[in-house]
């Protein structure tokens, strides 16, 4: 038998410097490529929308008349739209997300915290299209009939009858912010949960052992310390709100009006490009303004999304140093 | 939790009994309705939405509801899904096999190479972020890259599946990393010590050990771009009849759901349930594999 070929082994060993090289910077390459695809969207969405924030000015943001046949886009009516079906489902939602992250993390008998989550979860796993079919051919008949009660009742009060006064329509803001807030549930949710969980358990012994009733602990010493997770999690259900598209496209009623009536329909961002870019395509002007509100949106999104993730990575820090 | 808590955290309320005073103990009572009632007031849409998906979807689902092609005029009875079924799987197979190797690849420099320096923590934050970009948004892009760019002959099913890849990529990344760190750190060091180079130790030892966790995320990614609607809308076209080429228009269960929804008549509206049923099955049959792929993995390291 003759000894290792040590030629051969040191030939490998170089071969294998050079694998080793190009496989990082092809896994550099890869992760880069998140950074690349991101700046295309901003680049291409800004240079495409170009003409019609040239034309526009600020009034394509602050302006109130979308009439693309006499070449007028003014996005306030979307913006506003957007803004209020968005709060209206953070309003239903973060109670809601909130009681369901306390009660799995506090609360919930150990055998019944996996089902809840689980079943929490589904929420998210059901698309959206379907929540729009849904809303559309079964919520929209007795909301209507709801909102109309409400209108009749609470409705006749003053200041109040600005808000829920009137003749109540099926396809509403309030019906988009509705299932809105039923698809920001399982999101809030699972974020406050994690934030919840970085408390630790002998803080919370320490304030139980001096006499304090479940909720007095909350307070004292778990709200506190997860107070900017929390924002967090409600920023990211608004950033998921803001782009969520086809269900609200669904049930907002399409109309471009800013109204205080909350049983009225509006339109959104999203919901007016899913709606109008198929027959936009051949008019410039009006395709570059769809293609605007894209470029708004995106805008508002990444805001969004950037402090939200800012708020719970410093809450990450701060539970565990 | 695994802490040794030396307290009955579970009833922390009998801790306190003797002199809590009854507005203390009210405030206590109403939190904990509110958390109960929370979970129950959220079961509610999630139980309507499943009973009439499921009631609805099931009187319209037969045989040849799921084999036959689309009906030429959309209010009368009659043709079945098999198109939008056919496209479901071709664009988001066609997705997985471009965002998933991309993504694990860009995982491994995150968690093997990168870890904390700057360009990672930039990549990282730049995943997470535009996992916020909206959908419509990523179609509206692929739709002005592509389909009208002028080099494509337009709407194709591989236009949709790049919309669909773009939207997977950053939760492919962030969930394959998730299960690189899951890996121990004494698997690396022994196969260092053993003269491997990393990429070796990263396709060799790593990767093999988070390969179930890996499938699972990516299930995971496949079942959320399965339901989106909004990224193909200006992408892939319209067709009746289901076509496996790439380059071909074709059609979709979500799209399939949002045309029909928007239709009034009886035979359309029971089309849209039809597809409900059949595209939250297809969903739900994703999220399975991943469930009892990832059930599997822990077993494995535990």
């Amino acid at each position: 038998m003759s000894g290792p070929d040590v030629g051969a082994v040191e030939r490998d060993r170089t071969n294998d410097r050079w694998v080793d090289t190009s496989f990082r910077a092809i896994a550099l390459g890869a992760g880069l490529s998140v950074l690349a695809i991101l700046a295309l969207i901003a680049y291409f969405t800004t240079r495409q929308a170009w003409p019609v924030f040239h034309r526009e000015g600020l009034s394509f943001v602050t302006g109130t008349d979308w009439d693309p046949i006499h070449n007028k886009f003014g996005a306030l009516p979307f913006i506003y739209g957007t803004a209020v079906a968005s709060t209206i489902a953070l309003v239903f939602a973060v109670p809601l997300s909130f009681g369901i992250a306390l009660f799995t993390n506090e609360l919930a008998p150990r055998r019944l915290r996996q089902p809840v989550i689980y079943v929490v979860d589904l929420l998210a796993a059901i698309p959206s299209v379907v929540y729009g079919l849904w809303a559309l051919a079964v919520l929209e008949q007795p909301a209507r009939s709801v909102y109309q009660d409400i209108a009749d009742t609470i409705g006749k009060l003053p200041i109040l009858d600005r808000v829920f006064g009137g003749i109540a329509s099926g396809p509403s803001l309030m019906t988009a912010g509705l299932v809105l807030a039923v698809m920001m549930i399982p999101i809030v949710t699972a974020i406050s949960r994690e934030v919840l969980a970085t408390v630790s358990q002998e803080d919370k012994n320490a304030a139980l052992a001096m006499g304090a009733t479940r909720w007095e602990m909350l307070r004292i010493c778990v709200f506190p310390r997860a107070r900017g997770g929390l924002v967090g999690a409600v920023m990211l259900g608004m950033g998921r709100a803001l782009g969520e598209t086809i269900a609200v496209a669904l049930v907002i009623g399409s109309n471009q009006q800013i109204t205080s009536h909350l049983f009225q329909p509006g339109d959104s961002m999203a919901s007016v490009i899913a709606h109008e870019f198929g027959e936009a395509a051949s008019t410039p002007l009006y395709r570059a303004a769809l293609i605007g509100l894209a470029v708004l949106l995106l805008a508002f999104t990444l805001v969004v999304n950037i402090l939200a993730r800012w708020f719970t990575s410093r809450s990450d820090q701060m539970a565990s140093p | 939790m695994t802490t040794f808590s030396p307290l009955p955290t579970d009833r922390p309320d009998l801790l306190g009994q003797l002199s809590t005073s009854p507005r203390r103990r009210a405030a206590n009572v109403a939190a904990t309705a509110w958390m109960i009632g929370s979970v129950g007031v959220a079961l509610v849409p999630l139980g309507l939405i499943a009973g009439y998906v499921i009631v609805k979807g099931a009187s319209v689902i037969s045989w040849s509801f799921l084999t036959r092609n689309l009906p030429i005029i959309t209010e009368l009875p009659g043709g079945g899904i098999w198109p939008a079924i056919g496209g479901t799987l071709l664009l988001t197979a066609t997705a997985t096999a471009m965002s998933v190797p991309l993504g694990v690849l860009a995982a491994i420099y995150l968690n093997e190479y990168g870890r904390q320096r700057p360009t990672a923590r930039v990549i990282r934050f730049m995943a997470d972020v535009m996992t916020g970009v909206p959908s419509i948004v990523m179609g509206l892009f692929v739709a002005m890259i592509w389909v009208t760019a002028g080099i494509h002959d337009g709407f194709s099913s591989f236009a949709g599946s790049l919309a669909l890849a773009c939207l997977m990529l950053p939760i492919v990344i962030r969930s394959t990393e998730e299960m690189l760190k899951l890996v121990p750190d004494d698997l690396r060091q022994a196969s260092d010590g053993l003269g491997a180079r990393r990429w070796r130790t990263v396709t060799g030892v790593v990767i093999p050990a988070a390969l179930p966790g890996i499938v699972s995320g990516s299930m995971l990614a496949v079942a959320r771009a399965a339901g989106e609607t909004a990224p193909l809308l200006f992408t892939i076209g319209i067709s009746r009849a289901f076509h496996l080429s790439l380059g071909a228009q074709n059609t979709a269960l979500p799209m399939e759901i949002w045309n029909n929804a928007q239709d009034p008549s009886i035979a359309a509206q029971n089309r849209a349930w039809g597809a409900a049923l059949t595209l939250i099955a297809l969903v739900f049959l994703f999220t399975l594999i991943a469930r009892v792929v990832s059930a599997r993995f822990s077993q494995q390291t535990s």
